[in-house]
């Protein structure tokens, strides 16, 4: 008898290895979502190269800042390239106080028609670390107020979990500082805001490289926002479509469960029934 | 009641594009008629040519993302030192092409960083760049801040004085028998049976031609009558800038210098320009205080002495940024209707070849190769 050795590419194999192999969605407030990555869409060489970066990263969350585009008028503004296409998550860049982040979130909800918010409130120019006691107080106002607050926040787990008290339906806590591209500076942090948030938690700011985003997806965040990494490198489109990749990786790779460590090695062969010379 | 000879070439927009085209179109003997909303001048503010600065830097510019557009930005720049020449004999005003070169200096350690960046890329695209210590570049401009820690140094990024540059245009134009009409609205693009039929202006006058070119910047998609395959995707992109007072016998830069954004561009008559903001604003042309805060402070950062100049000038402007920054030269799918707009930061760099490639276009009814590839059909695919 030959031994039978099922075809890799035998299509029932095939459907059955794609439907145990992917991720779950990510959902957010009762909505769902089909990719785990949020882009932004400042800083790019213009506006065509944005537009291909956001279709190579799969992306479905597209963030835009309020500030930086006017409303209305009749010029192509970025909002009418990417309304029919993405979910777009306005945000209050910019805001320093939690009355002018609170104005700023009116403002998107009454231009754009959606209650949902990234809420940034920032305490420091140099760092554009975010104001805490300002952030609790606009996230209170905001969710009070019937808005969907996705808080962009300190990699701190006391503020996330107050963040979520408050009725968050996210906490975005960072993985470094905005625009630095530095990576993931404090992974146990993100770990124990992981363990102790029920809320989805999206990695928001200072990733650099798609080994930064796979770290922090590895260990069981819902998602990742990034912006500069993909807009400011290089060639952005393949980074987009590189970040995207590590999203999917690390998530399935979450959801699949890593191996055990251990210290020494183990043949992945089994040493029994070799043939005895 | 119309002085329009019969057969009149239209071009709507007197910038630096429309009349550069219209320059071309009337040495070749052609009839053609440039109309202007307002007047060539500061009263065509907050159009782009007027409102610019003239810097020629596709070396030092170039960035990720826009590889396709360097050859023609490299084109076109080649052509700039004729086309001054052929320009100030035809008008006899002098358009203050300048060679001393670029400078991109970083101030600290995160800005050197980006500046690394920067010239291996532009070195990587084969751009001819030099790296500096702060030292080095203090010495080429000796009252940069003693913070500069590094620069590039870029000898073929040159700079010409745009408003003279217009008015030397406007005087070529006209000596070479083209017709200038300004404060004439164009209220619709008639068009008809899949081609252009002329124009109706404000005044209610209607003005037959077989040819429209559209150099109306920021504006170009605005202009009632054209048909949507045929509108260009251009919006304004809003730029505050500032002029202060120098010695000319005695200027604080000579060459054109950045920072981090903010550029400053210095003048033969001692003015030196600071630019620009980049918003997102759609046609709101106000100068703001953030904005001049801003532009004042990173050039106190770079060039501490300026803090005695005298300010002399503010003004906005609007350029006619294109949906991938590169613009949108050639024929449309209506016969005779003709684009030269969305040059976004590149106008005055790009006119010497948006002169030659679309007037080439209007008088042969062939592409240039060079411009192949801006056409608006890149847009519908």
């Amino acid at each position: 008898m030959t031994p039978s050795v099922e075809s890799p590419s035998s299509p029932s194999v095939e459907a059955a290895a794609k439907a145990t192999a992917k991720a779950a969605p990510l959902v957010i407030a009762g909505r769902t979502f089909r990719s785990r990555l949020f882009l932004g869409t400042a800083r790019y060489p213009n506006q065509q190269v944005m537009l291909d970066a956001l279709e190579a990263s799969g992306a479905e969350v597209a963030t835009v800042a309020i500030r930086r585009v006017s409303l209305g008028g009749q010029s192509e503004t970025v909002f009418d390239l990417l309304k029919d296409r993405y979910f777009i998550l306005p945000n209050t860049a910019g805001c320093y106080t939690a009355r002018d982040a609170v104005l700023t979130a009116h403002l998107a909800r009454e231009a754009l028609g959606t209650n949902w918010i990234k809420l940034e409130v920032i305490g420091d120019d140099e760092t554009l670390f975010p104001d805490v006691e300002q952030l609790l107080q606009a996230a209170r106002e905001l969710v009070a107020d019937g808005f969907v607050v996705l808080p962009y926040c300190n990699d701190d787990p006391v503020t996330c979990k107050k963040l979520e008290a408050i009725g968050c339906a996210a906490v975005m806590p960072l993985a470094a500082p905005i625009g630095s591209g530095m990576g993931v500076r404090n992974p146990y942090n993100l770990q124990i805001i992981r363990e102790q948030c029920r809320v989805p938690v999206i990695v928001d700011a200072g990733v650099g490289v798609p080994s930064d985003v796979a770290i922090v997806m590895e260990m069981g965040c819902d998602g990742v926002l990034l912006n500069s990494a993909v807009a400011q490198a290089r060639e952005p489109v393949k980074m987009a479509r590189a970040m995207r990749l590590a999203v999917e990786a690390g998530r399935l790779a979450y959801e699949a469960g890593r191996m055990p460590r251990r210290l020494y090695a183990s043949a992945s062969s089994p040493l029994e029934g070799r043939i005895q010379l | 009641m119309t002085k329009q000879p019969i057969d009149s070439i239209l071009i709507v927009g007197g910038g630096v594009c429309g009349l550069g085209v219209g320059w071309r179109l009337a040495q070749a003997g052609r009839p053609v008629t440039v109309l202007e909303r307002r007047e060539i001048g500061p009263g065509s503010l907050p159009a782009a040519t007027w409102a610019s600065a003239g810097m020629l830097a596709p070396h030092v510019e170039a960035e990720p993302g826009e590889e396709k557009l360097l050859p023609l930005l490299l084109e076109s720049h080649a052509r700039w030192p004729a086309f001054a020449r052929e320009l100030q004999e035809a008008s006899g005003v002098d358009v203050g092409y300048r060679t001393e070169g670029t400078l991109v200096v970083a101030l600290d350690r995160d800005q050197a960083e980006r500046l690394r960046f920067q010239y291996e890329f532009q070195r990587s695209l084969g751009l001819e760049l030099v790296w500096l210590s702060g030292d080095a570049a203090r010495q080429r401009e000796p009252h940069l801040s003693r913070h500069v820690v590094a620069a590039l140094y870029s000898p073929h990024d040159h700079q010409v004085d745009n408003r003279q540059a217009l008015l030397a245009l406007r005087q070529a134009f006209l000596a070479a028998g083209g017709v200038l009409r300004e404060r004439a609205t164009v209220a619709e693009i008639l068009v008809g049976n899949g081609e252009v039929q002329g124009v109706r202006l404000a005044s209610g006058e209607t003005l037959h031609a077989p040819v429209v070119v559209i150099a109306a910047g920021a504006w170009s998609a605005t202009l009632p009558g054209l048909p949507p395959e045929a509108q260009p995707p251009v919006r304004p992109v809003k730029g505050q800038m500032l002029a202060l007072q120098t010695p000319p016998n005695a200027p604080l830069l000579r060459h054109v210098v950045w920072g981090r954004d903010v550029y400053l561009v210095p003048r033969k008559d001692g003015r030196l320009l600071v630019g620009a903001t980049v918003e997102e604003k759609g046609f709101d042309a106000q100068l703001t205080a953030g904005g001049v805060y801003q532009l004042l402070r990173r050039a106190w950062e770079l060039l501490p002495g300026i803090d005695e100049a005298p300010l002399i000038e503010l003004w906005a402007g609007l350029r006619p940024g294109s949906r991938d920054d590169a613009p949108i030269l050639g024929a449309t799918s209506v016969q005779g209707l003709i684009l030269a707009t969305g040059h976004y930061r590149n106008g005055i760099l790009l006119a010497p070849i948006t002169a030659d490639a679309v007037s080439h276009l209007i008088l042969t009814g062939e592409t240039p190769e060079s411009i192949r590839s801006f056409g608006i059909e890149r847009f519908h695919r």
